[in-house]
């Protein structure tokens, strides 16, 4: 639904030297892109950065050409942009159906009110089951699959733009990671919907993406299909450690 | 039994009272993880403005509205004005700031209307009603206890059944991932310290024509009293203000009647002691989330 432009993004913690210096990439409209690396290549910092959370020292940050770096991080929400971070950001306090009806408040990015408020979670409940079981229970009973689940179908429910996953497949089970990947694709597919999905587990990331773009201490080391890039066994065991 | 009667339905009116101030400093704690030491003063101000309203010709409902807007503007004011601009990561810089508005705001209440009792009169008799001999709450008692339960219902149903209230609870427990669901949390924190404010300004109101009148501590002991019990009932409890309130008030009441006024603050004590040694976290705390 919408084009993601990353124009030459600077982005570093406190003083020392930048994690991502000079960054460029595009994430096509209707795109499902894997973004690749090890631990310190840089993925977390990017989104974190693409959605505000951490300060760009130089760079822009485009959604269909327009310029959100000025923005804070509500407003590039409300501009349709969606992170769901990593580690299961999931309302604790909250219950399942408290934390859909969080994320269903806004349809890209416009508010939503009432009724149709409650047919976008339960568009949510269709789509994943376990969650309609669980609807009542808090989030600090869920399991760490639930949660992942609940993250998100709280992100799909606003019917973002562009979706920023950070490794949803963390300490979860294979069976569990395709599951919620089959689900991402599918939904992108049906929607449109564009999304730069982080992954350590490659497989599962290349499985479902159309394009793998490998990171490696904050720059763009490779761009390609995500077929090819799954086929090159001295890139992956260059940058991808197998 | 007629004394005991009588004991028990003034304390239940009394810790009334008491619930809304606790959920006051409830409310605030749960917006801004921050236990509000200047609520006594904050609450204080909105009242001589409703009095001063009152006392020009308006009526006491016109003084109470007027003294819930005031109640709600000044938490704006201390919250964007004040708290906002003191350093975060640590707890203190913001008590000790809110320590010095206490005193800016009660030497200032002295300075402008004198350090006198005003004496306020209350909207109803202070008669207690008599049933089938035994005395029993008073028609102002009545209306007390009316008003907190209205107020404590609808705080209630803003809380847990609307979509701000939703955002509201949202941006206390999780606010980075409020924001990444599009919540203005600044504004959501803000918003929690006009409702605390005002609500303390109501109890604050519902308090000065039960005692001795307004003066600018007129609300001090109220304050400790409460703060007692928000933290019997778990700080970020409102069920735990709301049922620690009512039984700090009767045990006050209870206190004051069968042994002395100055035996009170010491059973506050003790009862907030014996909590604290077999519940530190307080009655009615939230418990812990699972972590596997």
């Amino acid at each position: 639904m919408s084009t993601l432009t990353i124009d030459r993004l600077t982005v570093g913690h406190g003083d020392g030297a930048p994690v991502l210096d000079g960054l460029s990439l595009e994430v096509p409209d209707g795109a499902l892109v894997a973004l690749l690396g090890a631990n310190g290549a840089g993925k977390t910092t990017l989104l974190r950065a693409l959605v505000g959370l951490l300060p760009a020292r130089a760079g822009r940050v485009l959604l269909d050409g327009a310029d959100l770096s000025a923005l804070s991080t509500e407003d590039r929400v409300r501009r349709g942009l969606a992170l769901v971070p990593e580690g299961r950001s999931v309302v604790v306090e909250l219950t399942v159906a408290e934390n859909l009806r969080l994320g269903a408040l806004r349809q890209a990015g416009r508010p939503r009110r009432g009724p149709a408020v409650d047919a976008a979670v339960a568009e949510m409940y269709e789509l994943f089951e376990p969650l309609a079981r669980r609807r009542d229970a808090a989030g600090h009973t869920l399991s760490g699959g639930e949660r992942q689940m609940l993250a998100l179908a709280r992100a799909l429910v606003s019917r973002p733009d562009v979706l920023l996953l950070d490794e949803p497949s963390l300490g979860l089970a294979p069976l569990v990671v395709a599951r919620l990947l089959g689900v991402l694709r599918d939904q992108a597919e049906a929607t449109g919907l564009t999304v730069l999905l982080a992954e350590q587990n490659v497989t599962s990331a290349l499985s479902v993406a159309e394009r793998g773009v490998v990171l490696s201490l904050g720059e763009v080391v490779a761009d390609r299909p995500a077929a090819e890039l799954a086929a090159d066994p001295a890139l992956r065991h260059a940058y991808l450690g197998f | 039994m007629e004394r005991l009667v009588f004991l028990l339905s003034t304390g239940l009116a009394r810790g009334a009272v008491l619930a809304l101030f606790a959920l006051s400093l409830v409310i605030v704690y749960r917006a801004a993880r921050a236990v509000n030491f200047a609520q006594a003063a904050m609450a204080v101000v909105p009242v001589y403005v409703a009095l001063a309203v009152t006392s020009a010709g308006g009526s006491f409902w016109l003084g109470l509205a007027v003294a819930l807007a005031v109640g709600a503007l000044l938490g704006a004011v201390v919250e964007r004005g004040l708290l906002r601009l003191v350093p975060q990561e640590t707890p203190l810089p913001g008590i000790i700031v809110a320590v010095g508005l206490v005193m800016v705001l009660q030497a200032g209440l002295a300075m402008v209307f004198g350090p006198d009792h005003r004496p306020v009169h209350a909207p109803f008799s202070q008669r207690p009603f008599d049933v089938g001999g035994v005395s029993v709450l008073s028609p102002y008692d009545l209306f007390v206890l009316v008003v907190a339960a209205v107020v404590m219902g609808g705080l209630a149903l803003l809380f847990s059944r609307t979509s701000l209230g939703l955002r509201l609870r949202a941006a206390a427990f999780a606010p980075e991932t409020s924001r990444l669901l599009g919540v203005r949390v600044p504004r959501m924190v803000t918003l929690g310290w006009m409702l605390s404010s005002a609500t303390a300004a109501l109890a604050a109101l519902l308090l000065v024509p039960t005692g001795l009148g307004l003066d600018p501590h007129a609300a001090d002991v109220l304050f400790v009293n409460a703060f007692a019990a928000a933290v019997v009932g778990g700080l970020d409890s409102p069920v735990g203000a709301l049922v620690a309130g009512l039984a700090v008030g009767v045990l006050v009441t209870l206190v004051t009647g069968y042994a002395s006024a100055a035996a009170a603050p010491l059973a506050v004590l003790v009862l907030l002691t014996a909590v604290l040694l077999v519940r530190p976290h307080g009655l009615f705390a939230t418990r812990e989330a699972r972590t596997a």
